[in-house]
């Protein structure tokens, strides 16, 4: 959760100014962080440097970067990404999203894989499955903090953060994570109404990666509508993690993306 | 400038299980603890108090709320109907329309013309952003509100003094090609507007149009700023000085014959305070408050008035200017130090029913207001 502003850099694309984290050499890799925001001293993002060149840029709003007045829905965001891909002019790119991160990336691929050599996601966000009246996703903006984190996490103790250890701008940062969430998912409560029927024009290589103890949304039913939705995806589980498998199990997070990697090289 | 006082209830329903028996009085208490019978009889006797209001020479004030058992009054414009048809003299105020929760402003614009039409141009209309709990009730995004509710304003207005046929409107929050309203309001240009403050930023942009701030339960200091960030702001902008008018303070209130009862009856009004037992994602949506006090809550160091909230006590409460109680004497004081402190106001907001306040009760409050308090704030110079 805690953030060291000395590990993050700055890129401009069309005017947006987003705080990221490069690290990693070789193939491009995209990492969308989820609602929990951009920690540049998560270990997960190391490990997965090892087998790449790791971009991972803080949504606007989220951690440092600037709020933008014209960017307030993820469909802005999409785009916005797809032009952080030309602007780098990348290639072969290993687009990878967890949760809001993951509906981010798949709403790129819908309107434009033509950069991305794979896509990964990880429990994503996004759709709507059930009917009117199913709660899909469980309303984190109307359940305890605590309930939240026993739905999120195997381990509810890996979410718990003693704020009296954290400085202001760490603070600061748990903050505007929380506000900029809200401000893309408040309404359609984290999906776009339209996405699920245009998911099948996601024609590459797709891994739906998903923890095993996911109470959040789970594999069996938000996860299967997914991988439905998407011709050909894969679908693995990790085990001993929750929904956010690369905070809980890292090491597995970070075997099964490069080992998916590993098959578009060979 | 004299004084002018205004009463107003919420219309609680009070008859609630132990508060054990429940974790929020807002968004989620079932309302299978609501007895709609009980409940009729409930509004008319608010109703009828409203009415006793006016006789007694004060106005009227309504708000409204959502998904709670604090406030009865989902529909603002449809309590105020039935008084516009039910008095004759009283300025009607609806402090406020929550327009940044409203999905159509046309509506609220139809509606604010209808009562001001219906009551013979008495309608003083507020508008008012909503509080927190509210987000969930009316699903409506927490985050750039204040975007929202001024172009829900600025909707709203230019239906009001558009007389020549349909306009178009394609905001950024609202969309709406033949905007054409009947009736059209009864006062011109259109109803005195005023905007609840509680904040330095929205106080300055309520005082660059020099609509009338109100302010509740901000207590001397919380109060002091607003109020002097709407002068500043307009002194900035080279505008006239505001009135007294221009200002409004919202207390609880109780005159008794002695300070004993006074605060009897304030103890009674307190039941605001302390049934909002209300958890804090209903308090704190994401993007409600801003950072710093969302940092501020998480190290625990938000201003002690928070705390009073938490823990409400009558002594507390009064020295800081939440609660005007006692004999006429004192609370004649006591609004007069609020008064002093904050460079003066043109209108009381009386929160003077709630809770097991019972009607004999509430009226007597009122007498003694009018009777012993009122003609002093009248003759303010």
């Amino acid at each position: 959760m805690a953030t060291n502003v000395t590990q993050t850099g700055w890129m401009t694309v069309h005017g947006v100014r987003l705080e990221i984290v490069e690290r990693g050499q070789g193939q491009p890799i995209l990492w969308l962080h989820g609602e929990e925001g951009l920690d540049p001293g998560a270990p997960f993002l190391d490990m997965l440097a090892a087998h790449g060149s790791v971009l991972a840029p803080s949504h606007p709003g989220f951690g440092h970067s600037p709020d933008v007045a014209s960017i307030d829905t993820v469909d802005d965001l999409s785009y916005l990404y797809l032009d952080v891909l030309a602007e780098r002019n990348l290639r072969n790119v290993t687009v990878v999203g967890s949760s809001l991160g993951g509906w981010i990336a798949a709403e790129m691929a819908v309107k434009c894989h033509d950069r991305f050599s794979g896509l990964v996601l990880v429990a994503p966000l996004g759709i709507k499955v059930g009917d009117r009246e199913t709660r899909d996703i469980p309303d984190i903006f109307a359940l305890p903090p605590d309930e939240v984190a026993r739905l999120q996490y195997r381990d509810p103790a890996r979410a718990a953060v003693d704020h009296s250890a954290l400085s202001d701008d760490q603070l600061t940062v748990i903050a505007r994570n929380r506000e900029a969430t809200a401000l893309y998912a408040w309404e359609p409560y984290f999906h776009n109404p339209k996405l699920r029927q245009w998911l099948h024009r996601i024609t590459l290589p797709t891994l739906l990666l998903w923890g095993a103890d996911d109470r959040f949304v789970t594999a069996a039913y938000y996860g299967d509508a997914f991988r439905t939705a998407i011709p050909g995806a894969r679908f693995e589980t990790v085990a001993g993690a929750g929904h956010f498998p690369h905070i809980e199990e890292p090491a597995a997070f970070v075997e099964r993306v490069s080992g998916f990697m590993g098959e578009r090289r060979g | 400038m004299s004084m002018r006082a205004w009463f107003f209830s919420e219309n609680a329903y009070h008859l609630l299980p132990d508060s054990k028996e429940y974790d929020s009085i807002r968004v989620k208490l079932p309302n299978r603890y609501y007895d709609p019978k009980i409940g009729a009889d409930l509004y008319h006797r608010f109703i009828d108090e409203w009415k006793i209001a006016e006789d007694l020479g004060l106005e009227i004030m309504v708000n409204e709320h959502h998904q709670t058992a604090t406030n009865l009054n989902p529909s603002a414009a449809v309590v105020m109907g039935a008084l516009a048809r039910d008095t004759r003299k009283a300025r009607l105020l609806i402090l406020g329309n929550p327009i940044a929760n409203r999905r159509e402003p046309v509506r609220v614009a139809e509606e604010m013309a209808m009562v001001d039409v219906y009551s013979r141009g008495r309608l003083e209309c507020g508008f008012v952003r909503g509080v927190p709990y509210e987000m969930s009730a009316g699903n409506h995004r927490p985050t750039r509100m204040m975007d929202r509710f001024w172009e829900a304003h600025d909707l709203i207005v230019k239906a009001w003094t558009s007389h020549d046929g349909p306009f178009n409107w394609e905001g950024k929050y609202f969309h709406h090609r033949q905007v054409n309203i009947w009736p059209r309001p009864y006062q011109e240009p259109h109803p005195p507007i005023w905007i609840t403050a509680l904040s330095p930023s929205s106080a300055r942009e309520v005082g660059a149009r020099g609509y009338i701030a109100a302010c509740f339960l901000t207590g001397f200091e919380g109060t002091k700023v607003v109020f002097g960030s709407y002068r500043e702001r307009r002194a900035e902008l080279k505008l006239p000085e505001p009135a007294l008018d221009r200002f409004a303070y919202a207390a609880l209130v109780y005159v008794g014959e002695t300070d004993e009862e006074g605060y009897a009856g304030a103890r009674k009004l307190m039941w605001y305070l302390e049934s909002n037992k209300v958890p804090p994602q209903f308090t704190s949506p994401p993007g409600y408050h801003p950072i710093t006090s969302a940092v501020n809550a998480m190290k625990g160091t938000n201003p002690g008035i928070f705390k009073m909230f938490q823990k409400p006590e009558l002594g507390a409460l009064m020295q800081n200017g939440l609660v005007f109680a006692g004999n006429p004497d004192s609370v004649y004081k006591q609004i007069m130090r609020m008064y002093d402190h904050v460079g003066g106001f043109g209108h009381l907001l009386i929160m003077g029913q709630a809770g097991f306040l019972d009607h004999d009760e509430t009226v007597k409050g009122m007498q003694m207001f009018v009777r012993e308090v009122y003609p002093r704030l009248k003759a303010l110079a």
